[in-house]
């Protein structure tokens, strides 16, 4: 067992954002809260946490452990033993691939080649623009029309190497219009 | 008159652009002014058909597949809004088609039929029918029942269900709970997810019905954070059936009390192993407890708990509604009742087959899978998920129980059939086994943890053409050891595919590639 962070991606934290109402020691403070009364707390507060920040910051450690009465090397423990819960941001995205068997059988293999050439990264990295970070998975459960891969909650099925290529140009246009959208 | 046109939205139909498709069909009805009723209905299961869209005529919904919103002018033109047959992605009836035809289906009787949240659609196909049934039974009533079944557990053990909830039944009254296992780690697999994006109610009918059997007023649905789909369709299905009177503190106005809620994993295959998951729900690491203790005498916070795959409690509805017998009518042997194949891997129609149990290997790869996706010939077939064996052409023969399966070392498990052609290097399947035990192992016994890393190791040796005799003679002794000195299956079994290729293919794993890295 071991637990990928994304080395790359350290020190990429970016400072919230002026308008953020609260900030992140308080939206932790306040998941924590609405969460620890519930018997066996942890995992959906760590998702809570995750889901909102897009990973879990070291600052949250000592925060939970206070919450549910658990030591800082519990709770860090915890976290490290779920591949699902990242200590570092990931980049704009996270593409996940499908390593498991059935999708082997139909070229998983080299769709996984293919993206890492591709985005200029290895698992468990973000690529230099901070678009993508990839992600090794086992199964997602689309054992019948693989090779599979999962971009946010998206499961796309059959991806040839074109169709990943196409699929991360379409994704890198849609960020860049949005992001171009939002700014004056 | 209004024209009602069905497309899945299940994981994989939505994979494939079923989406766009339901847009392009939309679109094409406003331009026409035909008026449609857009029912976004579960997968039939046959994946390969995917997105398959249904369109109701009087002579029963006829099917179209594998639509893509590219399809869609054409269809509509070929009468699509009619039924009209003039198409070559025309399937004619949906019942007739004998990949479905062919199927028995009890417990996936309603997937891809109705709209999986809606109510009305659930009861209008016996749904809740069970639950009614056993709101008139005791305890022991309904675990009598689920006995006549010889219902054994699906999620890999085969355990006799109803012995499992007499054993939490039989504990003094007091907190108990009801556990379902939707870990679905298994690659090929993905009934689970089918019963949770396309028949949600039929779970929790099926985790009710344990909750009365057993005394247990709390269930808890341990859901994969893969299944981002099924959790939202899911969670949706509980929330209508609370507002129905379906959960609750009064089931249906008899004063009975079940509550469920989903509580999602973290991406820990081990966690799908029953101990470990009770762990995770606690809130701790996933790490495997020994046995005994059994989690039906002390499970959950240390109190009496059923565990149970998807499948095994989704079955319990058909079995409480049509009685025990009726499910027993199916099936041979000890292997009674059907059994939800999955078809998956390198395979020309994947998809969800059940059947009753018996059915011979070749038939479902051949019969129902049609070969392989690539056209070239069939080379293995890895059933059980990772940590099944790889099975060559001798073995495919043999009948699907779980009897006839243990007698040559096979593992029937989730029901999961992963096809290889003859392109696949076994060599690389069996460094992928042990490969995946030293990423999944909680780290609790040194066979498993080291002697995985070890495994990766002498695999790469051998391929790289190294001290061969002396290597085979190392990996096969120390798959012995983790087969003997494992404590939970994750390492007693990670050798079961390694062994696999050892004995059937064994020139893969020694056939010298020059060093090369794999
Ligand atoms: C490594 C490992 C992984 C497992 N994964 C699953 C799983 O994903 N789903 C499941 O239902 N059972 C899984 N099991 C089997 C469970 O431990 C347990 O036997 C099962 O949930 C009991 O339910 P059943 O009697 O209804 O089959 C796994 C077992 C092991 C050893
Ligand atoms: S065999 Fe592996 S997964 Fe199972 S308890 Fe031991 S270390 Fe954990
Ligand atoms: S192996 Fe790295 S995320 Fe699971
Ligand atoms: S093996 Fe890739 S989706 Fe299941």
């Amino acid at each position: 067992m071991y637990k990928h962070n994304n080395p790359s991606a350290e020190g990429l934290s970016t400072p919230p954002p002026d308008d953020q109402p609260q900030s992140q020691p308080e939206q932790i403070q306040q998941a924590v809260d609405s969460l620890k009364d519930q018997p066996g707390a942890m995992l959906p507060i760590l998702h809570a946490i995750q889901d909102r920040l897009g990973y879990i910051p070291d600052a949250a450690v000592p925060i939970i452990a206070e919450g549910l009465r658990r030591t800082r090397a519990e709770v860090h423990g915890i976290i490290s033993f779920y591949h699902h819960f990242r200590t570092h941001p990931a980049g704009r995205r996270v593409i996940q691939v499908c390593r498991a068997e059935a999708c082997q059988a139909v070229g998983a293999r080299a769709l996984e080649a293919h993206a890492k050439t591709s985005l200029g990264v290895d698992y468990h990295q973000t690529s230099a623009d901070n678009e993508f970070t990839l992600e090794p998975v086992y199964c997602l459960g689309n054992c019948a029309c693989g090779p599979s891969i999962r971009v946010g909650d998206d499961v796309h099925g059959r991806v040839t190497p074109a169709r990943f290529d196409a699929l991360v140009e379409e994704l890198t246009t849609s960020v860049v219009s949005l992001r171009g959208g939002m700014k004056p | 008159m209004t024209v009602t046109v069905y497309v899945p939205r299940d994981t994989t139909a939505l994979s494939l652009g079923a989406d766009p498709v339901a847009a392009r069909i939309e679109q094409a009805a406003t331009e026409r002014g035909v008026e449609l009723k857009l029912v976004r209905n579960g997968s039939r299961g046959l994946f390969w058909l995917e997105p398959l869209v249904e369109v109701a005529t009087p002579a029963g919904r006829v099917a179209y597949g594998p639509v893509t919103p590219e399809d869609v002018p054409a269809l509509v033109e070929a009468g699509l809004f009619e039924g009209g047959q003039e198409h070559e992605l025309a399937l004619g009836l949906t019942e007739d088609i004998p990949y479905l035809k062919n199927q028995q289906r009890l417990t996936f009787s309603r997937i891809g039929i109705t709209d999986p949240l809606s109510l009305d659609d659930y009861t209008g196909l016996r749904g809740f029918e069970g639950l009614k049934k056993a709101l008139t039974l005791d305890g022991q009533g309904i675990i009598d029942e689920v006995k006549a079944s010889g219902l054994r557990g699906r999620g890999g053990a085969a355990f006799p269900t109803a012995i499992k909830w007499q054993t939490v039944h039989d504990e003094p009254p007091g907190q108990k709970y009801i556990v379902c296992n939707a870990d679905e780690g298994d690659s090929g697999t993905f009934a689970d997810r089918l019963v949770m994006e396309c028949d949600p109610y039929m779970l929790i009918e099926g985790m009710t019905i344990a909750g009365l059997a057993v005394g247990a007023t709390q269930g808890y649905i341990y859901l994969r954070s893969e299944y981002p789909l099924a959790q939202k369709i899911f969670n949706e299905a509980l929330r209508r059936a609370y507002a129905a009177g379906y959960l609750g503190e009064n089931i249906l106005g008899s004063g009975r009390h079940f509550d469920l809620e989903v509580r999602l994993g973290a991406g820990a295959y081990i966690c799908g192993e029953e101990t470990s998951l009770l762990d995770s729900l606690e809130g701790k690491r996933g790490m495997v407890r020994a046995k005994p203790p059994l989690p039906a005498i002390q499970g959950l916070f240390g109190r009496p708990t059923v565990v149970n795959n998807v499948l095994s409690l989704a079955a319990v509805p058909f079995i409480l509604d049509q009685g025990g017998q009726t499910y027993a009518d199916y099936g041979q042997g000890r292997s009674l009742g059907t059994l939800a194949l999955q078809l998956a891997g390198n395979v020309k129609r994947g998809g969800l087959v059940e059947l009753a149990f018996g059915t011979t290997l070749r038939t479902l790869m051949e019969t129902f899978g049609g070969g392989t996706l690539s056209g070239r010939p069939l080379k293995a077939v890895q059933v059980g998920g990772p940590l099944g064996a790889y099975l060559p052409e001798s073995q495919w023969d043999s009948p699907i129980d779980y009897e006839a399966f243990a007698a040559f070392g096979g593992v029937v498990g989730h029901g999961g059939v992963v096809m290889f052609d003859d392109s696949v290097d076994m060599g690389e399947q069996a460094r992928f086994a042990m490969e995946f035990c030293t990423v999944e192992s909680c780290g609790k016994c040194t066979p498993c943890r080291i002697g995985s890393v070890r495994g990766v190791e002498v695999i790469d040796r051998l391929r790289a053409g190294e001290d061969r005799d002396a290597n085979l003679e190392l990996l096969s002794e120390l798959c012995e050891t983790m087969v003997d000195g494992s404590l939970c299956a994750m390492g007693g079994m990670t050798p079961f595919p390694v062994q696999s290729v050892l004995k059937h293919f064994p020139d893969d794993l020694t056939r010298s590639r020059g060093g090369a890295p794999c």
